[in-house]
């Protein structure tokens, strides 16, 4: 779409895009080319010397058993991020779309874990399963698990996918509440008439047609775990233990700011851009279909 | 509402609450916790109803952190947060809507390779670009500044989509009206323009000042000095080692200081919150 009516002027337009673009190349272009340029170099520990490797990098991080390790985790991870959290707020959007009464009270009080930090709802969670002092460690404790996320590994997880769904639902709630009041009543009243009981117009009408949210919301669940879970991992396992929470963010970071190792930190970064760019072209071939919905 | 189940809506209202409930427990929990001596919180099971200690431990943290972790005061982390906060809510939302006013209301050579440009940053986000990232902003001398803390991130293709999107619905007339009362594009912008797009900059200002706010990795790499930390990052030093090492009544009265702006804004700006919320994301 363009505009029929314009301005002309020969120096405005690009005074207005001056700042913008400035601050693309200053802070998004120059560092990403520079971070594909160290990931073919090799740097001593002393940031004295580099050397170009070529591809070296790239073949010692798929030669290595922790990065192919860190694969998994994060596709467990994102799994299970994705899944639980589309489901959960599914069931709350279904049935705060059904209620009359109080149904503004509940957006406000399942809306606002929004605006909680993921590294402060780790803090949160990790408090409540805290091993020795926890409120749920000691509910589970008195239920016979032991329950000790520090030595678990499974658990670690657990705590892990528990705090960033925890934190996610708000958000996958509004986009479902939002679908479901966008489905036409005269469908679903049809089918009342007809005589299909809820859960069959919720399975035969509702779930089909809000599948274009359902399919948005994976991608941006899954693009969510990926990397802005980067908080909830630093404020409660770090990675660990055994590196059991360690997803490919976390990996970057622990290896480019903590390990020091630019080239192989830098060759992570690179291939986490492509997985960027699928997640969002993906995104976008969507979006382009939800409109024709 | 089809039909009437009474069954069917109790039941909903039973899961609702179960959910409302189970998403306000940690809230509950951080709450009592911070009104707590830290001699109840290790005796376990901590108590769930709140204790006296409201405000002596919101007077410590506020005035001088922890006792034995981190003392740098939360007073400070909480100006600091809301200073990067609004820095990126306002930079984003002042370079966007200008660049988008270029790209939509002028012809000029190069638009759409800037378009583009701008488009690709939506693919290098922060936490894939980390320490060439850092090394800009090192070599620049910004390290430990609020010009470090913000202007890297004030760059957003979203915002730029949303003002697009937004202008390309504002109707012809009004730019052919302004420019035959001589109107130049300055003057449209300011009086025209920028007044109608009020609803769009106040959803885009919640979005983007949670954003801000909530941000972890980046002021984790580059402040140093605990005069520049936020509060998201004086919680992480705050935490210095095992369970009952930490003074928890402490840290998390820190907690629920640091989801009190940003929750606030939420529920006070719901309307706009929604809006942003399903606007810039699509």
């Amino acid at each position: 779409m363009e505009k029929r009516v314009v301005f002309r002027s020969a120096w405005l337009p690009y005074a207005l895009l001056a700042p913008q673009i400035a601050v693309t190349i200053v802070f998004f272009f120059w560092p990403a080319v520079q971070g594909a340029w160290f990931s073919f170099q090799l740097q001593d520990p002393f940031g004295l010397h580099t050397q170009f490797v070529g591809l070296q990098n790239f073949e010692a991080l798929f030669a290595s058993e922790h990065y192919l390790a860190s694969f998994r985790t994060t596709a467990v991870f994102s799994v299970l991020v994705a899944f639980f959290g589309l489901a959960i707020s599914l069931v709350l959007a279904t049935m705060a779309d059904r209620v009359l009464r109080g149904a503004l009270a509940y957006k406000t009080l399942l809306i606002w874990p929004y605006a909680v930090a993921p590294a402060v709802a780790g803090v949160l969670w990790a408090f409540l399963f805290a091993p020795s002092i926890g409120v749920v460690t000691y509910v589970l404790k008195r239920l016979g698990i032991d329950w000790n996320w520090i030595i678990h590994g499974d658990q670690a997880m657990l705590l892990v996918v528990i705090a960033s769904v925890w934190k996610q639902i708000s958000y996958n709630f509004l986009f479902f509440l939002a679908g479901l009041q966008s489905i036409p009543r005269s469908l679903i009243e049809a089918a009342a008439i007809d005589g299909a009981g809820p859960g069959r117009r919720f399975w035969t009408i509702v779930f089909p047609l809000l599948s274009p949210t359902t399919f948005f919301l994976l991608v941006v669940n899954i693009v969510y775990a990926f990397f802005d879970t980067f908080g909830v991992i630093d404020a409660t396992t770090q990675g660990g233990p055994a590196q059991a929470t360690q997803i490919l963010v976390y990996k970057v970071y622990y290896d480019g700011v903590k390990a020091a190792d630019l080239g192989g930190s830098s060759a992570q970064s690179v291939i986490l851009m492509f997985i960027v760019i699928a997640l969002t072209a993906l995104q976008f071939r969507f979006v382009e279909r939800r409109v024709q919905y | 509402m089809v039909e009437n189940r009474p069954g069917l809506t109790a039941l909903s209202h039973a899961v609702l609450i179960l959910g409302v409930l189970a998403v306000a427990f940690p809230l509950y929990v951080t709450f009592v916790a911070s009104t707590l001596r830290i001699e109840d919180i290790m005796s376990v099971p901590m108590p769930l109803l709140p204790g006296d200690q409201l405000v002596a431990n919101y007077s410590q943290v506020l005035a001088a952190g922890t006792t034995t972790g981190s003392k740098a005061p939360v007073s400070q982390m909480l100006f600091n947060s809301l200073v990067m906060a609004l820095g990126i809510a306002i930079g984003k939302i002042t370079i966007s809507i200008i660049a988008s006013f270029a790209i939509v209301y002028f012809r000029f050579p190069l638009r759409n390779f800037f378009f583009w440009m701008i488009f690709v940053t939506l693919m290098l986000p922060v936490e894939v670009r980390i320490i060439p990232t850092f090394k800009v902003v090192s070599d620049l001398g910004m390290l430990n500044s609020y010009v470090g803390l913000t202007l890297p991130l004030i760059a957003s293709a979203t915002a730029t989509f949303l003002f697009r999107q937004f202008f390309l619905t504002v109707p012809d007339e009004l730019a052919e009206a302004a420019r035959m009362d001589g109107a130049g594009p300055m003057r449209f912008f300011w009086d025209v323009l920028l007044p109608l797009s009020k609803t769009s900059i106040a959803a885009l200002f919640v979005i983007q000042f949670i954003y801000g706010w909530n941000q972890y990795l980046w002021p984790l790499l580059i402040t140093g000095e605990e005069s520049m930390y936020t509060v998201v990052i004086g919680i992480n030093r705050m935490i210095v080692g095992g369970d009952a090492a930490n003074e928890w009544n402490l840290v998390m009265a820190t907690a629920l200081l640091a989801m009190l702006p940003p929750a606030l804004v939420v529920i006070l700006m719901q309307r706009w919150f929604v809006k942003g919320l399903v606007e810039t994301e699509k």
